[in-house]
């Protein structure tokens, strides 16, 4: 671990004021993301999986400067990205860029896909316009799409293929670091394969580290080497893919494995039903922020926070009883 | 006889470019109290069938052009409005993906939920119906019923309006269930509470469901039977088991082979249908998944494939399944 990771993030905090009332004063906050850190080394690909509420999108759009962090630091190649002026910033959007479910609310609908997938060259002075014209069309073609889509319009295009063109213009300026936000959640089951093995491809020619932000854990999973279980704006697990499919520690993550309905009908499991719903991130509960829904739960994580214990140097667990419920297990 | 029976349906849509078959030939069987699993991707017109199914077709554009539907051995595409106002909703309820828009947000919970019960029991004094209100409210599982009845639809969760959605269409004690997409929209956890719930309603209650879904997962987890949709027509019908263990109809096969797995080798390269789900508008002649098909011969792109019997309520519409099973067989 001599290596310095690409992008490390330590105890970034978004807060987002709630306003009500005569005044619309702020009467409390929505506790969007609190407390996370978590690194992604080059090349790798971290998944950020979570159910809706928990901040996973919110950490991406605050990786990338789209929200300003309440607290905390995002070191990019060293450099903390929250620090950053206007000018640096710009620069770094060549380093890491973002891609969302709907790519067709990111793409001008006027512009033609050539004009769009061009801009990113123009923004950063890269190239003549031949030159440019000419990069465009291998990027289609880097992204199976045929060349001549340059002359199209993004409604013409279904939405797989819209992806693909959100993908082209991401890898445009050969970024270190792209954040997946949702990327294949709207499309269908046979598009959303052909979408992720580009991804991979992709990841595997440029040396790409991606963030991978989505719900399906069975996705997150197939995409990640390392993967950080979030719920209710806090990390509450980080562990390999592998592992954290045979021996799930924290109990949200075991719960939420469970919940996942496996496409053979053959195993039959017993599942582990959360009940309720996820509480309020604007009045989350005290102590263990899970402890509403644990069936582990006892005084100790009503009363107090636990901390994130680093295992080693994949793995880090938030939960005060995780060895004990772990030996209860194997027993 | 099957409880429901849809023969050979067909329904047209009219569009900007001209009419289009968006359902063709479209044939399903429900049994009485089993979980039929309808699946398929975007434009497939598992949504549609069902809503012809409930004679919700959008009017005038989409129209049913040809075939039957049976329910409990009458005709019910040819009934008045009136005459089918009586099984829907009665007989055959429905829930949909999104109960907020279902929903009335104006009207308070319990309101509406009167509304759904007056209906099917017109003599029903109000103290009655609050009674069966809190009673229905009480057995899909929502707690503090006595208050949630007089909230609006807005302060409650994503799980707790389908958990509302699925008392109203209880509470006419339905023979049938048709769920389109009823968990989609929630997370996992939740979405594991209310397919639970679906499962204990119909040990009590004894309904059929037919489950729309693209979900795969969810299809072997509730479904005894399954449909698998393409591009307006039947593409395979089989028991759940024998569909996942050995799908037979090239779609399904790619369908399945494509889902990314929880025991898949991590950054695997997943198998994949090539090309996308064609527009309505311009979908091939012959076989409608003759441009994906990586088994397509010529007979394909001309000929329609029939509904061939392979078992015991087991059909597959391909005009090669036979020959590539046999090339399987022998490969293996």
């Amino acid at each position: 671990m001599s290596e310095q990771p690409l992008l490390s993030v330590v105890n970034l905090t978004k807060h987002f004021p709630v306003r009500g009332g005569l005044f619309l004063r702020t009467v409390g906050h929505v506790h969007a993301v609190d407390d996370v850190s978590f690194e992604v080394r080059r090349g790798e690909t971290l998944g950020l999986v979570g159910e809706s509420g928990c901040g996973k999108s919110t950490v991406g759009k605050a990786l990338l400067r789209l929200y300003e962090a309440t607290a905390g630091a995002v070191f990019f190649e060293g450099e903390d990205i929250t620090q950053m002026n206007r000018k640096r910033l710009r620069a770094l959007r060549k380093d890491i860029q973002i891609i969302f479910q709907d790519p067709f609310e990111s793409l001008n609908a006027r512009h033609t896909v050539g004009k769009i997938l061009a801009e990113p060259f123009v923004i950063h002075k890269v190239g003549t316009p031949n030159e440019r014209q000419h990069r465009v069309e291998q990027l289609l073609e880097r992204v199976g799409l045929d060349a001549s889509a340059s002359n199209r319009f993004p409604h013409e295009f279904s939405g797989g293929q819209r992806q693909r063109i959100g993908i082209a213009r991401a890898i445009a300026l050969e970024p270190k670091l792209i954040v997946c936000d949702e990327a294949v959640s709207a499309l269908d089951v046979s598009v959303q394969s052909q979408v992720i093995n580009l991804l991979l491809d992709l990841q595997r020619e440029m040396n790409l580290a991606l963030i991978f932000i989505a719900h399906d854990l069975a996705v997150v999973k197939h995409i990640s080497d390392r993967i950080a279980v979030m719920y209710l704006g806090e990390i509450v697990e980080t562990e390999t893919a592998q592992e954290i499919y045979a021996a799930p520690k924290h109990p949200y993550t075991q719960a939420l494995l469970s919940a996942i309905p496996i496409p053979d009908p053959t195993i039959r499991r017993q599942r582990q039903i959360l009940s309720g719903d996820v509480p309020s991130p604007i009045t989350p509960p005290s102590g263990c922020r899970f402890h509403t829904r644990c069936s582990h739960a006892t005084a100790t994580c009503r009363n107090r926070k636990p901390t994130r214990e680093q295992i080693d140097a994949n793995t880090s667990i938030a939960c005060h009883h995780w060895e004990q419920i772990q030996a209860e297990q194997a027993a | 006889m099957p409880l429901l029976a849809i023969e050979n349906l067909a329904v047209s849509f009219e569009t900007d470019e001209g009419i289009v078959d968006v359902i063709d030939g479209v044939s399903i069987d429900l049994a009485e109290g089993e979980t039929l699993g309808l699946v398929g991707e975007s434009g497939c017109g598992k949504s549609v069938t069902a809503l012809t199914v409930m004679g919700l077709l959008p009017k005038p554009a989409g129209r049913v052009v040809g075939g039957a539907i049976h329910f409990d051995g009458r005709d019910i595409t040819s009934l008045t409005s009136e005459e089918l106002s009586t099984i829907r909703g009665r007989d055959i309820a429905m829930i949909f993906q999104e109960p907020m828009t279902a929903l009335n947000p104006v009207h308070r919970v319990g309101n509406q939920l009167a509304e759904s019960y007056r209906l099917h029991h017109p003599e029903a004094s109000k103290a009655e119906i609050r009674e069966e209100s809190l009673k229905l409210m009480d057995h899909v599982g929502i707690p503090a019923a006595e208050q949630r009845l007089d909230e609006y639809p807005h302060q409650l969760s994503g799980g707790m309006r389908q958990r509302v959605m699925i008392a109203m269409a209880l509470s006419s004690k339905p023979r049938v269930l048709i769920a389109d997409e009823p968990t989609t929209a929630l997370d996992v956890t939740i979405q594991a509470q209310i397919l639970e719930l679906l499962r204990d309603l119909q040990n009590e209650y004894g309904m059929a469901i037919v489950f729309i879904t693209h979900d795969l997962g969810v299809i072997a987890e509730l479904a005894s039977r399954v449909v698998v949709m393409y591009a307006g027509r039947v593409a395979e019908a089989a028991p759940v088991d024998a569909l996942f263990a050995s799908p037979k109809h090239p779609y399904a096969q790619g369908l399945l082979a494509s889902i990314p797995r929880l025991d898949s080798e991590p950054k695997s390269l997943l198998p994949t249908i090539p090309g996308v789900v064609p527009r309505i508008e311009d979908l091939p002649d012959g076989c409608r998944f003759s441009n994906r098909c990586a088994h397509a011969r010529d007979a394909c792109w001309t000929d329609k494939p029939a509904i061939e019997s392979v078992a015991t309520d087991r059909t597959v519409a391909c005009l090669r399944w036979r020959e590539l099973e046999q090339q399987a067989a022998a490969s293996a």
